[in-house]
């Protein structure tokens, strides 16, 4: 055999059923004759036609064709006459009349009106002396089918067949609201190859059985021995299939949440309404601070929420007002009340300054160590645009040890971002009302070549830890956003889709690979 | 958040900026934002309020390149006679406080005017809170007959021409005509008495916090001597803001004299005042806080490029310095003059167990078992718009004060963002199935906060029947070794007949069915909908 035979015979191995179906029809030449003679839909056609034309046993030519076809105004009038045809109807008899009569006979809108009068006066058929309508033809010649009428019955016509009188009229009825409009439509051609012929010739000898989709059936009773097996094309495009999967937001915060676990942080969690104690007394925020303002913080209606001990309470309202620790305070009488009002938390700080309180309260002076984590949705009153939203991610993180030192904390930032595979980062002094040092992070972006500002951190002020711990212990602490990294690893630029929830975007976005 | 605009003309008489300069910006605690041919944009953190002038924020940067370094001098002369301002018992209820100076030999062109009045509504707008807590006025000298009064009259019995004002008014109606009047008219409120600036000729100066006097209350090209006050509450804070201002004057060339302030009620005091505060240090409290090994001559030179002196174990701190509250302060600017790139990060070893939070370790097993079902997980707001809590039959709910957008509920259920996700995913491939776990949102007298939160489950299937959603329900609760008992009910959004509620140990904890029609409608959905929704509290504990 010689190799032309070899890929004849390739070619009828790998012969679809459809194929197979419409290989002998396709002397009809017409793709709608075969549709109809293989009772196949248009799908399956245009599908066969493409493995066809993929295997060259046919050439392929999608043509553009464009139909002028009736629109909406044109349908209406072709059963309730042309402004035009409505306007002259008037005229059959009494020959002349008043325009105000003939507008309100007509039953015309002042647009028709006025086109219908333009139409019969441009064909000559009326003048108007005077305020009056005159008919200048005859009965007869009045009641003939104009030829826009007959135009309009006549579509669909394709456009590149129109001839001059019709591309007039076609031009003419062009101008005036939907009486037509032009549809493209693309038609498939195809000339069978030489290959093709080949095939056609071939394919009434070919004899041997091929076997489809293996089925149970076959297997149990082994028929299929002796049978070949069609080969697919392999290459061909297979319909997608969409799987379940986590929404990429949460996949990203599982990550981060495994590298503080790996790193040996407890995890923190807590409600997403606080007591403003928590989110801003606590923590030093004076309570005439400008990010207490409703302008930028969510104040829950009329709720007043429950203070901790008493203890505590004092001992932080000390710090405000006197200080600690040789601090001077900020000087001002400190209001529970103030302190009571129910916020949605601004940063997930509130969990440390929790946290804080808690080992505060135990005996064992020892105990009072420990290194915790936190990644939770925070919320800030904002209008939402592309780069701002009300609600946002922040990780944070807290080591509480007698020796932690300012080089720790950049230690643990620098192995965390190294994770999320930042491997430059940069620390700028900053300043925060609760923690001092104070520092912003930012990270460098290799590809786009720019410093990406996360967020702050530092260590906590004795104005913090000692009403909450009673004592001074250095308490690293950091909270940055989550939201930015998680944009540029999905490559999102507007911020707002990272929670649309767009059922397309969930389906096809990548899974978080790190 | 204050950005502040320098001339780039003025700044580079000092520092020519070129890529090294701006990094060194950010670097000294004061982010580099933008720079063109006129200007260069800086942010300063509101700790700050000395750097917000060109001169403030100068002196302080060349020191920290090591250019002027140590605690700036400056020579203050003793009040001359009549340099008195005399404060009445009056003000005590309603603006207790002044500091005062006299800056003379000053040349005014349109340029150090605006420099002027910017740097009085940059410390307006930080550390005074919008004049609450500080107003800075400043006054041609040569328009006041010395001494002053500091004192509160009736506010109808002020009566002056205020600034960019054509006719005399008095006090009230400058609150409720005057543009300034009714920006700040709110920090007099409900005050019998206003504070007044009063010369011995009885010309009234101005009326603070809210405005001056158009007469005798606006520099000019011709202004060659002023008077400065500021008036509030914290002595202490006014006397530094008051030395922010007078250092600036003193650096554009001013001489600076000092006043005397005759409180009828507390000891008499001269301002400005610039002998330094000091504060001791620990060396060992410093090398422990930042991990370092710094000796004590590290930290003198340290100390003198932020701008402070170092003599025997004490840092003299510059007397317009208003964040120096704690040792720690001083210990940033020592980490700040050190570099924050100079440190070298150390990963310590502190042997702890990382622990992940329960809850959430059975949140992910959940996830698991529905996404091993082909459930595509959703991650939406925990605040709803009016509209949607209507559409979902809630008529109260808990709501957000001034919220900036349309979302001010916090939400109440699951299904209410489910069924708006749907909504807007009509053009996506049927079927859908989503899931989401999320808080929600109760009034609860007992708690904290007074709001209970708790973790839900919710799933959908459109199009969906009851069948399909038990059977998500069966494997789900077989997966994770629950058990529940389904019981008939009527549930509002539900079909009845078609609903379950879910029920552990005798109390419900979800219910699951198919949604009815009319609330489908509503939604815009156009496709059989069965859901889920489960507390997962009970669960997870």
């Amino acid at each position: 055999m010689n190799k032309k035979e070899v890929d004849l015979e390739d070619l009828l191995l790998s012969l679809s059923p459809l194929e197979r179906t419409i290989l002998p029809l396709l002397h009809l030449s017409s793709v709608d004759k075969i549709s109809e003679q293989g009772k196949l839909d248009m799908i399956s056609l245009n599908r066969a036609f493409q493995f066809l034309g993929n295997k060259n046993l046919i050439k392929l030519s999608k043509e553009k064709r464009k139909f002028v076809k009736i629109d909406t105004n044109g349908i209406l009038y072709l059963k309730k006459g042309l402004p035009e045809r409505r306007l002259l109807s008037l005229l059959f008899d009494i020959k002349k009349i008043g325009l105000g009569d003939a507008k309100k006979r007509s039953g015309l809108s002042d647009n028709e009106f006025a086109i219908a009068l333009g139409v019969l006066k441009e064909k000559k058929f009326v003048e108007v002396i005077t305020g009056s309508i005159n008919l200048k033809v005859s009965k007869e010649e009045a009641t003939k089918k104009f030829p826009e009428e007959k135009f309009l019955e006549s579509l669909p016509l394709e456009l590149e067949k129109l001839n001059e009188k019709e591309k007039n009229i076609f031009q003419k009825l062009k101008t005036r609201k939907d009486l037509v409009r032009i549809d493209e439509i693309s038609k498939i051609s195809f000339e069978i190859t030489e290959l093709g012929k080949k095939v056609i010739d071939e394919l009434p000898k070919f004899k041997k059985e091929l076997i489809e989709q293996l089925s149970s059936d076959m297997i149990k009773k082994g028929t299929w021995r002796g049978k070949v097996f069609r080969k697919y094309d392999i290459k061909s495009r297979a319909p997608e299939i969409y799987g379940g999967k986590r929404h990429f937001v949460n996949q990203a915060i599982d990550y981060a949440r495994k590298i503080w676990i790996e790193m040996g942080f407890k995890e923190m969690t807590g409600t997403l309404a606080q007591v403003s104690f928590w989110n801003f007394d606590a923590l030093f925020t004076a309570q005439d601070h400008p990010v207490r303002e409703m302008h930028d913080t969510f104040y829950v209606q009329e709720l007043k929420g429950k203070l901790p001990d008493k203890k505590i309470v004092k001992a932080v309202k000390g710090a405000h007002e006197k200080g600690v620790h040789g601090s001077k305070g900020w000087k001002y009488e400190w209001k529970e009340d103030e302190a009571k009002k129910i916020i949605l938390r601004t940063h997930t700080t509130c969990l440390s300054a929790k946290t804080l309180a808690i080992l505060g309260k135990l005996k064992d002076k020892k105990n009072k160590r420990g290194k915790f984590f936190a990644v939770g949705k925070c919320f800030r009153n904002e209008t939402l645009d592309w780069s701002h939203g009300f609600e946002f991610y922040q990780t944070e993180g807290i080591v509480l040890d007698k020796n932690a030192n300012f080089r720790h904390l950049l230690g643990y930032l620098q192995e965390f971002y190294k994770k999320m595979g930042f491997n430059k980062i940069r620390f700028a002094p900053a300043y925060f009302p609760y923690t001092e040092p104070s520092m912003e992070i930012t990270v460098w972006h290799p590809e786009k070549k720019v410093w990406l500002e996360l967020g702050g951190a530092g260590i906590f002020r004795p104005e913090v830890t000692i009403p909450l711990l009673g004592e001074f212990i250095p308490v690293l602490a950091w909270g940055p956003g989550f939201d930015r990294a998680i944009m540029d690893y999905y490559q999102i630029k507007d911020l707002r889709e990272m929670y649309k929830n767009d059922i397309n975007q969930l389906r096809k976005i990548k899974f978080w690979l790190k | 958040m204050a950005i502040v605009k320098f001339s780039r003309k003025e700044f580079e008489k000092y520092v020519k900026i070129n890529d090294k300069i701006k990094e060194k910006i950010s670097m000294f605690g004061t982010p580099f934002e933008s720079i063109d041919k006129k200007e260069i944009q800086i942010e300063i953190f509101p700790n700050r309020p000395d750097l917000l002038s060109l001169q403030g924020y100068i002196r302080a940067f060349l020191a920290f390149l090591g250019k002027k370094k140590g605690l700036r001098q400056y020579s203050i002369k003793k009040p001359e006679k009549n340099y008195e301002v005399k404060i009445n018992k009056s003000v005590r209820d309603v603006r207790p406080y002044t500091a005062c100076a006299i800056i003379k030999k000053l040349k005014f062109d349109d340029e150090r005017i605006k420099e002027v009045i910017d740097i009085q509504e940059k410390i307006h707008a930080t550390l005074g809170r919008n004049r609450k807590k500080i107003a800075i006025g400043i006054y041609p000298l040569e328009k006041i007959f010395l001494p002053i009064k500091y004192e509160a009259r009736k506010p109808e019995d002020i009566k002056f021409v205020p600034l960019e004002g054509k006719r005399e008014m008095n006090g009230l109606q400058i609150l409720q005509k005057h543009p300034t009047g009714k920006e700040y008219g709110y920090l007099l409120e409900g005050k019998k008495k206003f504070p007044v600036f009063v010369d011995v000729a009885g010309n009234i100066l101005s009326m603070p916090p809210i405005i001056n006097s158009e007469q005798t209350g606006k520099i000019t090209k011709n202004t060659k001597e002023v008077f400065v006050e500021c008036s509030g509450f914290d002595f202490n804070i006014l006397k530094k803001t008051l030395n922010i201002i007078i250092t600036m004057f003193a650096d554009m060339g001013g001489e600076v004299y000092q006043m005397r302030l005759n409180y009828g009620f507390r000891k008499q005091e001269l301002t400005p005042n610039l002998q330094p505060e000091k504060m001791k240090i620990n060396l060992n409290n410093i090398n422990k806080l930042l991990g370092l090994d710094l000796k004590e001559k590290d930290i003198k030179k340290l100390l003198e490029k932020m701008g402070y002196d170092y003599r025997n174990k004490e840092v003299l701190i510059p007397a317009w310095r208003t964040d120096i509250l704690h040792e720690v302060d001083i210990i940033e600017d020592i980490a700040i003059a050190y570099g924050y790139d100079n440190f070298e990060p150390e990963l310590p070893e502190i042997s702890t167990v990382g622990e992940e939070d329960k809850k959430e370790i059975i949140k992910r097993k959940i996830s698991g078992v529905l996404t091993g079902l082909n459930f595509i997980e959703v991650s939406s707001y925990h605040l709803l718009t009016k509209q949607d809590m209507k559409k979902s039959g809630h008529r109260a709910g808990i709501e957000i004060e001034k919220s900036k957008t349309d979302y001010n509920f916090l939400k109440p259920d699951l299904l209410c963002s489910a069924l708006k996700i749907l909504s807007e995913n009509t053009d996506a491939e049927y079927p859908q199935k989503i899931f989401e776990i999320g808080k929600v949102f109760e009034k609860n007298d007992k708690t904290e906060t007074r709001i209970e939160e708790r973790d839900k489950l919710i799933i959908t299937i459109t199009p969906g029947n009851f069948t399909q959603i038990k059977q998500i329900f069966d494997y789900l609760t077989n997966m994770t070794d629950t058990k529940f008992e389904i019981s008939e009910t009527i549930a509002h959004n539900f079909i009845e007949g078609r609903t379950g509620r879910i029920m552990m140990e005798g109390k419900q904890i979800g219910i699951l069915g198919e949604i009815h029609p009319s609330v489908l409608r509503a939604w815009h959905l156009k496709m059989p909908l069965a859901c889920l929704e489960i507390d997962l509290e009970k669960i997870i504990s």
